[in-house]
């Protein structure tokens, strides 16, 4: 065939942008079907003129489908390949683009939610976080930046990948490449996850005070007897260096003895408490709601 | 504090665009830290905003949509919540109770999502008579639609905050007792922890629970930063991955894949 229809490089980028507004559309019924549609026309519109081909294309590409938005991308790829073989005179009919699709869009889901929404989201976003929580403002930059380029360049190598490869890359998935990616991120997560909780979630019983000790005397700094001004806080500051206690008293509260115990140890409670309560199917926003008033009544209560 | 005109126009703006990120959840507009970072960029409130970005953040860690699951709303949760600060004129003291208002907001917005998803139904029926037609542009139309429609989701009840002004918003916050704010404050500390719940529920597995105590037990010690964590994390899956294989193919009995690929070379030669 001398006039075979390829698409250009141009055709993709534009394809691969439009790919960003694949949710735009979601539904109830069909889910991402709008999106899938909406991101395939310039491809569309070059392989196929006549007002039949046109229709019957659009209708095939408003079936259902539901993918992570990401990962959708191999799949736009793989389909614009097998598209364009089909406008060239290849026997691919419905069934096998709408097989395609469905195919790889579960597997590919399974990969989506780990490693981009259980794993680069909550690093990224707890480290983007921990500077906004200074104040600073290369925490939301660096979100945004990190976020969006890693996003973006994984999408265009990926529809790029499954262009190329076209109907080829539905054997690549089913080998262990998918399950070692998934596995991957499972482990990193599990393994960020506890230092999370550890760090950001506070639960601080430092209102209750255990005992209080008075010190033998050379235990801690006796303000009275310091020499007047600078010299004295000098002579203050000395005496603390060599682990003198600033005050008269030694007060032990509830959070130190935890601390002794295992850092973070209520808030890995809080956590499998969360975890448990989820489990029995109840709503996540329901136990927001219960940690708060838990947390005013604690303080009420003189206990957190 | 009163805005001006262009200001107000701005926040509608930046309320907009963080209702589109709110379905598409590609660039990200409806992340704490980026949309308060953007009305407090445009209100000139930027250091409290940023700090109750950083706030929000943490608690939505862990609010993702999964298939056809609707996660809490954080388009509307922050974008609402800067603006009740801006407007209150609290700056940093602000932020413990615009965090406590926020929740409900997300709740809020979570109806609005499920109303607009239903809507956008409609929207794809439309574009399937656009399809009888081959008609390419009124699909396209359809879509830009569906789009617009999220963006305005957030867009509206931002203008509504904006409409009944700095004065009510004010007299509410002040209105709180201290007791309250500084309890949902503590609250708010633990809240985050049902993020990371959701997250473990859908990753934990027997094989990696492991991995989750050596997390916890290296987490103790500070001068690990989360980034020299992170890198543990990768090396440590890598040997994992790695090891389960080789192991796989010597219990298989045969094969001379041994997990060496340089050993493999050298023994076919």
């Amino acid at each position: 065939m001398a006039d075979q229809i390829k698409l250009s490089k141009s055709d993709r980028i534009h394809v691969w942008w439009r790919s960003q507004f694949l949710q735009g559309s979601w539904n109830y019924e069909r889910m991402q079907n709008g999106g899938w549609a909406y991101t395939l026309i310039p491809a569309l519109k070059k392989l196929y003129t006549t007002k039949e081909d046109r229709a019957a294309a659009l209708k095939r590409h408003l079936e259902f489908f539901n993918t992570h938005p990401y990962v959708a991308s191999p799949i736009v790829g793989v389909t614009m390949a097998l598209e364009e073989e089909r406008s060239n005179g290849a026997p691919i009919d419905d069934v096998t683009i709408q097989g395609v699709k469905v195919g790889m869009m579960g597997p590919l889901a399974g990969v989506g939610d780990p490693v981009f929404w259980f794993t680069a989201k909550p690093i990224i976003g707890a480290l983007a976080a921990s500077l906004a929580l200074g104040g600073s403002i290369m925490g939301p930059i660096l979100y945004f930046v990190v976020w969006n380029v890693m996003r973006m360049a994984f999408m265009w190598y990926t529809q790029e990948l499954g262009y190329k490869a076209g109907s080829a890359i539905t054997d690549d998935l089913s080998g262990g490449i998918l399950q070692d990616i998934t596995k991957g991120a499972s482990i990193l997560g599990m393994f960020i996850l506890p230092a999370l909780i550890e760090r950001w979630v506070t639960v601080d019983f430092s209102p209750v005070k255990v005992s209080t000790i008075k010190q033998a005397s050379g235990a801690y700094i006796d303000w009275d007897k310091l020499p007047a001004g600078a010299k004295g806080i000098k002579e203050a500051l000395t005496e603390q260096k060599a682990g003198l206690s600033l005050d008269k008293y030694k007060v032990t509260t509830l959070q130190d003895n935890l601390n002794q115990l295992i850092p973070g140890l209520a808030a890995l409670l809080i956590t499998f408490l969360c975890m448990w309560l989820l489990k029995k199917k109840v709503s996540p926003i329901w136990i927001i709601f219960g940690l708060f008033a838990f947390g005013v009544i604690m303080h009420v209560l003189g206990v957190m | 504090m009163n805005l001006n005109a262009i200001q107000m126009i701005l926040v509608v703006f930046v309320a907009f665009l963080a209702g589109m990120e709110g379905i598409l959840d590609e660039f990200h507009f409806h992340q704490p830290v980026v949309a308060c970072t953007l009305i407090g960029l445009v209100t000139g409130q930027l250091v409290p905003c940023i700090i109750l970005g950083g706030s929000l953040q943490m608690i939505a860690l862990g609010w993702s949509n999964v298939g056809a699951a609707v996660a809490p709303d954080a388009a509307l949760a922050s974008i609402a919540s800067a603006i009740i600060l801006v407007l209150g004129g609290q700056g940093r003291a602000g932020v413990s109770s615009a965090i406590a208002i926020a929740v409900p907001l997300a709740v809020a917005g979570l109806l609005l999502t499920i109303i607009a998803r239903t809507l956008a139904t409609l929207m794809v029926h439309a574009m399937d008579r656009a399809a009888e037609e081959g008609s390419f542009g009124k699909i396209e139309m359809w879509q830009i639609a569906g789009i617009c429609m999220q963006g305005l989701r957030i867009a509206i009840p931002a203008a509504l905050i904006l409409a009944v002004g700095a004065g009510p918003v004010k007299a509410m916050l002040n209105s709180m007792p201290t007791w309250l704010t500084d309890g949902l404050s503590i609250g708010g500390g633990m809240v985050v922890a049902v993020g990371y719940a959701m997250v473990i529920n859908m990753m934990a597995t027997r094989e990696v629970w492991p991995f989750f105590v050596l997390g916890f037990v290296l987490a103790a010690i500070s001068e690990l930063t989360l980034i020299a964590l992170g890198g543990i994390g990768v090396a440590m899956a890598l040997i994992y991955l790695n090891l389960s294989k080789m192991g796989g193919s010597g219990n298989g009995g045969g094969g001379s894949n041994t997990g060496d690929p340089v050993g493999d070379i050298i023994d076919k030669y």
